[in-house]
């Protein structure tokens, strides 16, 4: 058991990434599980639907993110399981298939449903693939069920998104063979960044760009070996290599956060398409120039400052190299629950020196660690923010990092702005 | 398997997580998944508590199953100990725990602790949040308490001492409440020994038993311990629940037979503006306004009496969601003439209040959103509750300063009195556009217009002129009239409201 000896015995070690030493805990770990991407994914995919099967908790949890914003009836649900479904697994069969049933007479305009597991229809080993093959069928052609795994003893809040993308892969259809090559860009986006996305890869000459997942689950983009893949977000592995294993091929770059890293990220797919260099830059200059104003404007209030970032979402890494590169920050730890080495080795390599790389988490320790260095801002989940700003040190909470639309040129300023506003609200209270 | 959308109560260990979180030196070690840590953000994002709960979860992962989640859990209680010292450790397992079974109790015994470790078998799959706050008192209490306690006899002078049990973390209004129940007991010359769960110690349970009597001011949270302590330790409880100026006053007088103290002093201190206000001639307005309630029972029971005696209001519905006091709902619905509603599903609760169309509703945050929709007017009596639940300011529901505070919550999302009067004689003025909504409720009140609710039945059609003509009235009485006006032809078996259908209608009704 490893996990009770690496809580022991905190273990540095040298790490592949790039000769970067990563600080690996393997303790209490402070952190939402994948249901949490949810909240973001049933308004991403406006036909789908997600049946959590799973407990109470899990249903308090999807609420308690979410901060209950009951405006309409969500297209997400709680299949809460009792007492008599843990008796025997057959009827947790049966009675997966009457609420599934009740749930489509109440909603009949929904043509794909997520069934996602969660700890306990895993721990008493529930198999939600042969019961979405079985519902396919039943309910095909109007409506197509797909499973994926949620929980928090496999997935850390963001994996959540990769585990349902991953699982939406293979429904994709296949790109004929010869077709001409195609860009996929990976990761839900808010429609309005898609958009501006969708501009700039039409001026760079792209001819055909699909954003994955679609808006309508009608509309999967074809995937084979003629597309070229960019991730939107760094936590996409398990997505990444589904795609890849349907031969599609990916464009490896920093992630688009900041203007350096739109830059890089529309880059590489200029690259990908033989843009002259000088047509890059005279379309991706406007936006780089509006970029680099607006987080120009948040400098002021971020240079030199010192900054702490909690595991939670797997964008640390590439908000560190941001905050860093383009506002003057200083790091000091770099938390994330995961490190994927080859989709970051860009966003390492950028990473100045001096930083620690830390992965996994022992909340106590990391807090002892975090109040000895005394930072300027920390980055944290829910849980810590009001107790560490309640021993005077700025917060800001990273659930926003992944609710609000912070990719791309014209959303860096933004992006800092999340970042600038604690310390410029602790500059202004005199309370 | 319950298809749920959203739900009142979280699980049980939640419930274990508020008295924990409440105390002062209790640890609670957790067998839990990394998710379940989401906990915390409801005490320190929606309570806005400026610690972390005393909370140490295992967040054990897929890849410990195979090997020793048993070790981690001791570990990790160990760890706990060394870091935090408490006096008392409570130990358990979540929903995922529960089913591989690990014996959270056993395995801290077997790490042999110097302190109270007390094992918590909370049932995820049967129960909920309450009952697990409950049972977790009650466990603490009857562990803790020290029965060898021999109170003395009271000598004559001697003041009468009580705890009040209840108060908690994530509670609605709690904190509050609090103070003002104290400041009743004060007036009524009695001590207070013990206060718990808020703020208490281990060492201020055991000495519970040094009271004379016991103040249970939320029986969802302090019924099972109070009853306990009733049985073994031979303490009266009282179970007069003080919301509301009627409420309030026969808990001044249960107190004071149980102490044997004199209430005609705390009676007379009738710090309350509601009668009056009650009284004044705007509140005539308030005459039979129908109201929907629902909540946890006590505040639901507690809110049925005052809306219906206090402010002469019409209970139209009334429910609760937690079923462990459904029979104390039961009755206080039949003394109104209704059948009470007990379900924790959302979407019952909100096909009640559509199709009853109250004029306001009393609810918790959950009925706060389909009032919302509804475009209902609607103030929030009960968990649970929003972060906005939790105010800056003193805002008790308890004693006679709660029942100020009722008024002024309940009577605010109405239409005031005078304001009601002018909106009718104005209605036809073109400059008056009465979509504005009453002036007194600026952003985020309930657009006036409601856009026209689904017919009683689908058969049944407006014509263009009765659909103007009902637009025609005053947005606070359309939906009684459009109600009223379909109950009407359905009756007769008329398809389409025609214009006198409507205003046949009206003088049915007016009769
Ligand atoms: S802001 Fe959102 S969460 Fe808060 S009360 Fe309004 S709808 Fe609910
Ligand atoms: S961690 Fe597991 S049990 Fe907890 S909410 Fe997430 S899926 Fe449900």
């Amino acid at each position: 058991m490893t996990t009770l000896l690496d809580t022991l015995s905190r273990r540095s070690q040298p790490s592949p990434a790039r000769g970067r030493e990563v600080l690996r805990e393997r303790g209490q770990r402070e952190v939402f599980c994948g249901l949490t991407g949810i909240v973001w994914l049933h308004r991403k995919i406006q036909d789908a639907f997600f049946l959590v099967v799973g407990s109470r908790t899990c249903a308090h949890l999807i609420q308690s993110a979410a901060g209950v914003m009951v405006f309409a009836e969500p297209r997400f649900a709680t299949a809460i399981m009792e007492e008599r479904d843990l008796a025997g697994l057959a009827d947790a069969n049966e009675e997966l298939d009457r609420v599934v049933d009740e749930l489509l007479a109440r909603r009949p305009e929904i043509r794909m449903l997520f069934l996602v597991g969660s700890c306990p229809s895993e721990v008493i080993k529930l198999d939600l693939s042969r019961a979405a093959q079985r519902l396919s069928k039943k309910h095909a052609p109007d409506l197509r069920v797909i499973n994926y795994s949620g929980s928090g003893i496999e997935t850390t809040f963001t994996q959540g998104e990769d585990a349902c993308l991953a699982a939406l892969a293979p429904e994709a259809p296949v790109a004929p063979a010869g077709a001409p090559p195609s860009l996929l860009v990976v990761g839900a986006l808010p429609d309005i960044v898609e958009d501006q996305f969708r501009r700039l890869f039409a001026d760079l000459g792209i001819p055909r760009v699909d954003f994955f997942p679609p808006r309508r689950s009608g509309d999967m983009p074809p995937i084979g070996p003629s597309t070229r893949f960019l991730l939107a977000q760094p936590f996409l592995g398990d997505t990444a290599q589904q795609l890849e294993a349907r031969g599609a091929v990916r464009l490896p770059a920093l992630f688009p956060f900041g203007v350096e890293g739109t830059t890089a990220w529309l880059k590489a797919a200029a690259d990908a398409w033989g843009v002259a260099p000088a047509t890059f830059a005279a379309v991706v200059g406007p936006g780089q120039e509006r970029g680099r104003r607006a987080v120009e404007r948040h400098r002021a209030a971020l240079e030199g400052k010192r900054l702490f970032l909690f595991p939670d979402s797997q964008l640390e890494p590439s908000l560190g190299r941001f905050l860093a590169r383009e506002l003057g920050m200083t790091l000091i730890e770099i938390g994330t629950p995961y490190l994927n080495r080859t989709l970051l080795a860009q966003e390492l390599d950028a990473l100045p020196e001096g930083v620690v790389l830390s992965e996994g988490q022992d909340v106590d320790r990391q807090l002892d660690r975090c109040r000895a260095a005394r930072p300027d801002l920390v980055v944290c989940g829910l849980g810590l923010a009001n107790p560490l700003e309640a021993e005077g040190i700025a917060t800001k909470w990273s659930i926003e990092l992944v609710f609000s639309p912070v990719h791309g040129f014209d959303q860096a300023g933004d992006l800092a702005g999340l970042f600038a506003r604690p310390l410029r609200r602790h500059a202004l209270l005199r309370v | 398997m319950k298809l749920t959308v959203w739900t009142y109560e979280g699980p049980p260990h939640v419930g274990a997580m508020r008295i924990a979180t409440a105390m002062k030196g209790v640890h609670y070690v957790l067998h839990a998944p990394q998710g379940d840590t989401y906990a915390d953000l409801l005490f320190t994002m929606i309570e806005r508590r400026n610690h972390r709960p005393p909370v140490t979860y295992t967040t054990f992962q897929a890849r410990d199953l195979g090997a020793d989640t048993a070790e981690l859990f001791k570990t990790a209680a160990r760890d706990a100990f060394e870091r935090y010292r408490p006096e008392a450790m409570i130990v358990g397992a979540s929903c995922t725990a529960e089913l591989i079974q690990d014996d959270p109790g056993g395995l801290a015994k077997a790490i042999g602790l110097s302190i109270p470790v007390l094992p918590l078998d909370l049932p995820s799959y049967q129960k909920k949040e309450n009952w697990g706050a409950a049972e977790t008192f009650y466990q603490l209490v009857r562990a803790l308490v020290d029965q060898s306690v021999d109170r003395p006899p009271r000598l004559a002078g001697d003041r009468p001492r009580c705890n009040i049990l209840g108060p908690t973390a994530l509670g609605f209004r709690h904190r509050d409440d609090l103070l003002e129940v104290k400041r009743l007991l004060r007036r009524l010359g009695v001590d207070v020994n013990v206060t718990a769960p808020l703020d208490a110690t281990p060492d201020d349970l055991r000495r519970l038993s040094a009271a004379d009597f016991n103040v249970v001011l939320y029986p969802e949270i302090a019924g099972a311990a109070a009853a306990w302590l009733e049985r073994t330790v031979g303490q009266p409880a009282v179970r007069t629940v003080p919301i509301g100026v009627g409420a309030t006053r026969d808990f001044i007088e249960e107190v004071a037979r149980v102490a044997g103290v004199d209430p005609s002093s705390a009676l007379e201190d009738c710090a309350t503006r509601l009668p009056w206000w009650s009284r004044s001639v705007d509140s005539t307005y308030l005459t039979g306004k129908r109201v929907f309630i629902f909540g946890d029972a006590t505040h639901a029971i507690a809110a049925a009496r005052v809306a219906s005696e206090e402010l002469g209001f019409e209970v139209v519905g009334l429910g609760a969601y937690n079923r462990e006091f459904a029979r104390e709902v039961r009755a206080a619905a039949e003394k109104l003439g209704l059948t009470a509603l007990i379900t924790d599903d959302y979407l019952e609760v909100e096909r009640a209040i559509a199709d009853l169309q109250p004029e306001l509703v009393l609810g918790s945050q959950m009925e706060r959103h389909i009032a919302k929709r509804l475009r209902i007017p609607c103030a929030v009596i009960s968990a649970p509750s929003h972060v906005q639940d939790f105010p800056a300011r003193y805002s008790p529901q308890m004693g006679f300063e709660g029942a100020n505070v009722l008024f002024d919550t309940w009577v605010h999302p109405l239409v005031m009195g005078l304001e009601e009067h002018l909106l009718s004689m104005f209605r036809d003025d073109f400059e008056f556009n009465d979509e504005a909504g009453p002036s007194h409720l600026g952003h985020g009140a309930p657009p006036a217009s409601p856009a026209p609710a689904a017919p009683v039945t689908s058969a049944l059609t407006w014509s263009s002129e009765a659909q103007a003509e009902l637009a025609k009235i005053p947005f606070f009485v359309r939906g009684k009239a459009r109600r009223n006006t379909e109950a009407f032809a359905q009756e007769r078996g008329i398809d389409q409201i025609q214009l006198e259908t409507l205003y046949d209608a009206r003088s049915h009704f007016s009769r």
